[in-house]
């Protein structure tokens, strides 16, 4: 007996009832991680030794499509590089080729892709807010943000006719004017959306048990932040500067008033904090951008092939509802791209799992997954 | 005709027919088996009606309509999925543990199902009155965590493994509240019999009116928590384990386990109506309506599970070591305190300082 336990104490695990490390394959079919990302997680009964995310399940070479299109086809692909926040992606993509070929847009079509981004911000958040809920167990959330959100998408559909994949924001413009009921309509939803926020923020923000599972949980230090390429509101819940709307205003987001959300806490709440303020500071942006609409025309008259300048590149990057979505083109005199690289938020975000989940519990896991808003066909594009 | 009365006639009723068909021997057997064959049916059919129940609250907090389609406000839904879960293919693991994985649905249904039979729904409709009621209900009901543990293991699956180990961490740890939470009750009226605590309470105040309240909120808090219900519902915790426990169980094994979870949650309502709601009694201001004591049972214990219906789609879940803190460090505590504060109080009531 005495052995034993002398073994036990000095053998650790090769003793006769010493513990072993065990791997987990969370996904890629799994409730909690979104779409098909697969965590292998090494464990030591509840507490995570390391997380190592496997990527490519969704991977359909989005980037190398794009060389083998013409630049208003590529559009239609950014859809799908992220179906929660497509708006976001189709400015990015536009903004670049508009820049490579040095294009300007007429002022209505700036401030309807602003009046589209901004709603799509909001739909994004409200989806992430569901679905971390979701994540750290509470069901409810879920169809609140869902019920909002569908008011949006009816927005966007009454526009362009599609409720997820665009395809609206367009090379030199917008693909067609608003109907004439838009604005009653958007105002309509903005006033009944607010006191809204405030119902989700009673039911989540102080509960309890939601500052229990997130406040102190998923740790990301300001230099560990930018250390790692974290970005967007992630990186905001550290107290870090990083809005490319106000750092390189884009569009005419300098003619806007708008704060940029900052939290210092650095923890899941903090980013959850973050996520809720901006969905207010859209709102005020779509209301802004509302009143300085004024009828002109929707679109620059293009050329009938589009090409870029031989030998021009451009890295152009905007703020997306997940952080900064850079896209880097490299134009060679044709109308197909020479090279297109999407830089995505959700990427850079994953990369520091690891790091926030060692030593923390399984359940943790999920919530600093949820927590930082990783969209798993922008993660493998 | 009190229900009392009701349930004397028709067994002198069946007896009558046993005796004149010279079968007087078996009663002692046809007894039980109408009882549990009764018991059993009862609460099928509540259980069919609390998952309706279930669906429809939550479709109500969270804004939707929940089963409509089949039946009248979708009453029949439960039905169709019970067939469903019934003519379902029965997917087995082939590494499994064959005699535990096929024991534990069993068990964690009958373990549930065993406590029904000391609860009194009115006076004198009871299966058994047993003088040791409260501590049998106790005891059986702890068998799930053989049920869920053997299921976590014997499923070979590490999901499930997880959920099994996480299940019996907690069920073992809320069970230390759950009791002390009883004991103050105990104490008080002298008798561990169910029917003899509605007694007691049809003389003095019902004991959530008393200082017992807190007793009732840490005996509501572990019993969600004993019959793994949101937010304590970590051992099947959808978003980290899958399933949990029943990760690997489909078909009628499934649906065994959904019976028992649900039975256990209709078993803790049952005892926390019985022991701090007054049982059978009338709501004191509303004695005058004069209705059969079952139907103010049947009413109060909907109530009971309507609140623990609502912790569960408006909390998130909680951490599994937040879990074992809360239990330990706050209701433990509580309970214990409340223990010795009512011995005090009695003492100083009887004057045996």
């Amino acid at each position: 007996m005495t052995d034993l336990l002398l073994s036990q104490i000095k053998g650790g695990n090769e003793s006769q009832f010493g513990t072993d490390e065990y791997v987990v394959n969370l996904g890629p079919q799994h409730p909690a991680t979104h779409g098909v990302l697969r965590l292998v997680v090494k464990m030591d009964g509840e507490t995570v030794k390391e997380t190592i995310p496997v990527l490519g399940y969704l991977h359909r070479s989005i980037e190398k499509i794009c060389e083998n299109r013409t630049y208003p086809q590529c559009i239609t692909y950014t859809d799908r590089v992220d179906y929660v926040s497509a708006m976001s992606v189709n400015l990015a993509f536009a903004l670049a080729t508009e820049r490579l070929m040095g294009l300007e847009p007429p002022p209505r079509a700036q401030w309807l892709r602003m009046v589209f981004v901004e709603l799509q911000r909001i739909a994004s958040h409200l989806l992430w807010m569901g679905a971390f809920a979701g994540d750290i167990g509470a069901l409810t959330p879920f169809l609140y943000g869902l019920r909002e959100r569908e008011r949006i998408l009816d927005l966007f559909e009454m526009t362009c006719g599609q409720r997820l994949t665009y395809n609206y924001i367009r090379i030199g413009g917008v693909m067609i004017d608003i109907l004439p009921e838009f604005v009653p309509k958007c105002r309509a939803f903005l006033d009944y959306f607010e006191p809204k926020i405030a119902e989700y923020e009673e039911l989540l923000t102080y509960n309890p048990i939601f500052l229990e599972r997130t406040r102190g949980v998923g740790l990301i230090s300001p230099e560990m932040g930018i250390n790692n390429g974290v970005c967007g509101p992630s990186l905001r819940g550290s107290g870090v500067a990083c809005d490319v709307r106000k750092q390189q205003p884009y569009l005419y987001y300098d003619q806007v008033k708008f704060t940029e959300c900052l939290e210092p806490g650095g923890d899941c709440w903090s980013r959850y904090r973050v996520r809720m303020r901006e969905i207010r500071e859209s709102v005020s942006l779509v209301r802004q951008c509302l009143d300085r609409l004024e009828p002109g025309p929707i679109e620059t008259k293009l050329p009938p092939i589009l090409k870029a300048p031989p030998a021009s590149e451009i890295y152009s990057r905007i703020e997306s509802s997940r952080g900064e979505m850079g896209i880097y083109l490299v134009g060679d005199g044709t109308a197909k791209p020479y090279k297109a690289k999407f830089r995505c938020a959700s990427f850079s975000n994953t990369y520091v799992l690891d790091q926030l989940t060692r030593g923390w519990k399984l359940a943790d896991i999920m919530a600093v997954l949820g927590s930082l808003d990783m969209i798993v066909p922008e993660v493998d594009r | 005709m009190t229900g009392e009365k009701i349930i004397q006639t028709i067994a002198a009723f069946i007896h009558q027919i046993l005796g004149a068909a010279g079968l007087s021997g078996i009663i002692f057997i046809i007894d039980p088996v109408l009882c549990a064959v009764a018991m059993f049916g009862f609460i099928s059919l509540f259980v069919m009606f609390l998952v309706w129940m279930e669906r429809k609250v939550s479709a109500h907090m969270q804004s939707r309509i929940g089963p409509n389609r089949v039946g009248i406000f979708g009453l029949l839904q439960t039905v169709a999925d019970a067939v469903k879960l019934t003519i379902k293919e029965d997917v087995k693991p082939i590494h499994r543990d064959v005699i535990p994985y096929t024991i534990a649905p069993i068990l964690a249904f009958v373990a549930t199902f065993a406590g029904m039979v000391v609860i009194p729904f009115d006076k004198g409709i009871v299966v058994q009155d047993l003088n040791i009621g409260l501590l049998y209900i106790i005891a059986i009901t702890s068998f799930t965590v053989i049920a869920i543990l053997s299921a976590g293991w014997s499923s070979n699956n590490k999901f499930a493994l997880l959920g099994g180990f996480r299940s019996a961490a907690q069920i073992v740890s809320y069970e230390v509240p759950l009791v002390l939470s009883l004991v103050p009750i105990i104490m008080t009226t002298g008798t561990l019999r169910l029917g003899g605590i509605v007694d007691y309470q049809a003389g003095h105040r019902w004991f959530i009116f008393s200082q017992q309240a807190i007793a009732f909120f840490i005996f509501i808090t572990a019993a969600t928590a004993e019959a793994n219900r949101a937010p304590f519902d970590i051992p099947e915790a959808e978003s980290e384990l899958i399933g949990g426990f029943h990760t690997e169980y489909s078909g009628v094994k499934f649906a065994m386990f959904f019976l028992g979870e649900y039975i256990a949650v209709i078993v803790s309502s049952a005892v926390a109506v019985t022991v701090f709601l007054g049982g059978w009694l009338p709501l004191p201001f509303l004695g005058f309506l004069h209705l059969p004591g079952f139907v103010w049972f049947m009413a109060k214990l909907v109530f009971v599970i309507y609140l623990i219906m609502a912790f569960r789609w408006t909390f998130p879940r909680l951490r599994v070591d937040q879990l074992m803190d809360f239990g330990w460090k706050v209701l433990i505590p509580i309970a214990i305190l409340n223990v010795l504060a009512t011995g005090f109080v009695i003492l100083l009531l009887e004057g045996g300082v």
